[in-house]
């Protein structure tokens, strides 16, 4: 069952305005009826949802919801029984983690998964790997094309690090990163892959306020200046409300309400599941 | 000095030596354990095996020349003269990538997120797999493996020694083979072109980040079946290295894949996962059989170095589990 948001009215500029920006912008993932569960538990039923080119798409909802999940369908940790993912206007067949970012997918993780042992230079630099392309034999020689890659890529990394300001570690092994910077680290990984899709799980958890506003300021600068489109999952209801283009909601495996922020403020289904209203 | 402090130092530097060898075994298993947490009982064989295609390509055996001709009744055992020592080499190289290549896709592949101690089994008999492969291709004997290094003893070595000795003491100088330093001289090149290559490359940055985190690894688009092969080729250029030293010390023979039950003990101390730690353990251990030997060895019936490695290590499992270089093992709850 699908609770689809009903229309509210809407100041006529802003209606005119979205209603451009849909009709002009392509669907650059969609998602069809995915369905998964893990033995008995039925963690995602029957979600539809897509992501236009150059939006901020939230996904939000309380714990356990499903969402996490998501990201991991769509960059293919995990295998949905049934549904199927349109990506860049292709149906897309069974796939590994490491094809998928290919196709041009990042993500950074609810619990940071960066490579605790190198430095943030390195992570950013792995971050780079989809678009390199010299032979191992070449690299090892450290001549001809695989010098040229690794000058290049260098010089993009640099500067995603002058952008998240985190010039100062460069060198220092990330596992020793206070938390807060770990997860820009992380966030700098992602960026550096150049991808298509930015799939973000829940970038601010645990950070202070100062650190929530820079990466709240990163987000937004990586989506102005470069045009990525981002999907995000947060808990912080008036970041989200902030910056998100549309929001889609999520309440034990199931779809509840999916629409811009104000409809989603207003939509009765949210309230209730965010108030803990018993389920039927 | 007197000869008694020359004679120590002499047994030191022997020790070195073998040192260096085992290092080196070790450093296989520590590539292949911290690309994909399998601890390779087959590191050892590899190097035989190595070794033993290595001298069949340049000595020109036909391969499976034994199956051949008792299958068909033939008689070929040489195709020629043999080639160059560093075609040879690299024909054989070849061959450590095809075999890396096909352990990712006949075994590897198919026990993706299974036990160690299930993953552990299968390199077992990968191992005696192996030595009946390299058995069956190039045959049981033992072959000489000449790779134009030179060997015997340092003449200058041992004239510069005797002058050190003291005044009025009989001492005719220290032996060392000039083939070890060559050895020693080889893996220490081997160990710095591993670690710039790790370094600065993509590739090694890739082998770092899987050792570092798989599921990172696949998201940021590292294929681990690639970075496999890719480990195992180098634990296979790790071991022909190693074979080649062994073998040009002491021939081409199935007892070389015994040293791989040296790098046991080895890899206790270095702990199994720090590449310093292989190469310093690999040293510790060399020094300290010989020293133990030449100092203990004659009071309690000599061949010590044929457990002193383990008891050794035994020590080291009650002290510090984790090795000298390991990161600390503290067990969550
Ligand atoms: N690998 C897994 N094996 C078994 N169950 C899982 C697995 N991953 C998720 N689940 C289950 O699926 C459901 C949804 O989990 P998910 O992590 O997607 O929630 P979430 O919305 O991200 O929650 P949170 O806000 O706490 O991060 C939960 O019931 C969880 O226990
Ligand atoms: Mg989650």
């Amino acid at each position: 069952m699908e609770n689809r948001v009903t229309e509210e009215p809407t100041p006529e500029a802003a209606v005119t305005e979205r209603a451009e920006r849909s009709a002009n912008a392509d669907v650059l993932l969609d998602l069809r009826n995915i369905s998964l569960s893990f033995g008995g538990v039925k963690a995602l039923s029957n979600i539809s949802f897509d992501i236009l080119t150059g939006e901020i798409r939230a996904i939000i909802g309380p714990n356990g919801a499903g969402k996490s999940s998501m990201l991991n369908v769509i960059n293919g940790f995990y295998h949905p029984q049934e549904g199927e993912i349109w990506f860049d206007g292709k149906l897309r067949g069974p796939m590994k983690p490491y094809q998928i970012a290919r196709q041009g997918i990042a993500r950074t993780f609810q619990n940071i998964a960066l490579f605790r042992g190198m430095s943030t230079l390195d992570n950013l630099m792995t971050g780079r790997i989809t678009h390199m392309h010299a032979g191992i034999f070449w690299q090892a020689l450290w001549k001809g094309r695989a010098e040229r890659e690794e000058l290049a890529h260098r010089e993009r990394v640099e500067r995603i690090i002058d952008f998240l300001e985190i010039q100062s570690i460069r060198k220092t092994p990330v596992g020793r990163l206070p938390y807060g910077l770990q997860k820009r680290v992380e966030l700098g990984r992602a960026l550096a892959a150049d991808s298509k899709l930015l799939l973000l799980d829940e970038p601010m958890a645990g950070m202070n306020i100062e650190e929530k506003e820079d990466m709240c300021r990163f987000i937004l600068d990586v989506h102005d200046q470069f045009g990525t489109t981002i999907a995000l999952i947060e808990h912080d209801m008036s970041v989200v409300m902030d910056i998100a283009d549309r929001v889609v909601v999520l309440d034990y495996g199931k779809k509840i309400g999916d629409g811009y922020p104000d409809e989603i403020r207003s939509n009765q289904d949210v309230i209730d599941a965010y108030l803990g209203v018993a389920h039927d | 000095m007197s000869p008694v402090v020359l004679n120590t130092i002499e047994v030191i530097l022997n020790g070195l030596m073998t040192g260096v060898m085992y290092s080196l075994v070790a450093l296989g298993f520590v590539l292949i354990f911290k690309a994909s947490g399998i601890f390779n009982y087959a590191q050892g064989v590899l190097a035989l095996f190595a070794a033993l295609t290595l001298v069949g390509f340049q000595t020109g055996q036909v391969p499976f020349a034994h199956v051949i001709n008792a299958t068909f009744g033939t008689d070929y055992h040489h195709w020629g003269e043999g080639m160059n020592t560093v075609l040879a080499i690299l024909l054989t190289m070849a061959v450590m990538v095809l075999l890396a290549w096909l352990v990712e896709r006949l075994v590897l592949r198919h026990l993706v997120n299974q036990e160690p101690i299930i993953l552990f089994m299968a390199t077992i008999g990968l191992a005696f797999f192996l030595e009946g492969l390299g058995d069956l291709m190039w045959g049981a004997n033992i072959k000489v493996l000449d790779v134009g290094l030179p060997s015997g003893g340092s003449f200058w070595w041992e004239d510069v020694t005797r002058t050190w000795a003291a005044e009025g003491t009989e001492y005719w100088g220290m032996y060392i083979d000039v083939l070890d330093v060559w050895a020693a001289g080889i893996a220490v090149v081997l160990v710095v072109v591993l670690t710039l290559f790790s370094q600065y490359t993509e590739t090694g940055r890739a082998l770092r980040a899987v050792a570092d985190d798989h599921q990172a690894a696949l998201t940021v688009g590292i294929s681990l079946r690639t970075i496999w092969v890719v480990v195992w080729s180098i634990a296979g250029f790790v071991a022909l290295v190693a074979g080649i030293m062994w073998g040009a010390k002491s021939g081409v023979q199935f007892s070389l894949s015994l040293i791989a039950l040296k790098a046991l003990p080895v890899l206790i101390l270095g702990g199994f996962t720090s590449i310093p730690g292989a190469i310093v353990g690999g040293l510790i251990i060399g020094v300290g059989e010989k020293l133990f030997e030449f100092a203990i060895g004659p009071m309690i019936g000599g061949a010590t170095e044929n457990w002193f490695a383990y008891v050794l290590a035994l020590f080291f499992l009650m002290f510090r589990p984790q090795g000298l270089f390991g990161e600390r093992i503290i067990e969550r709850v």
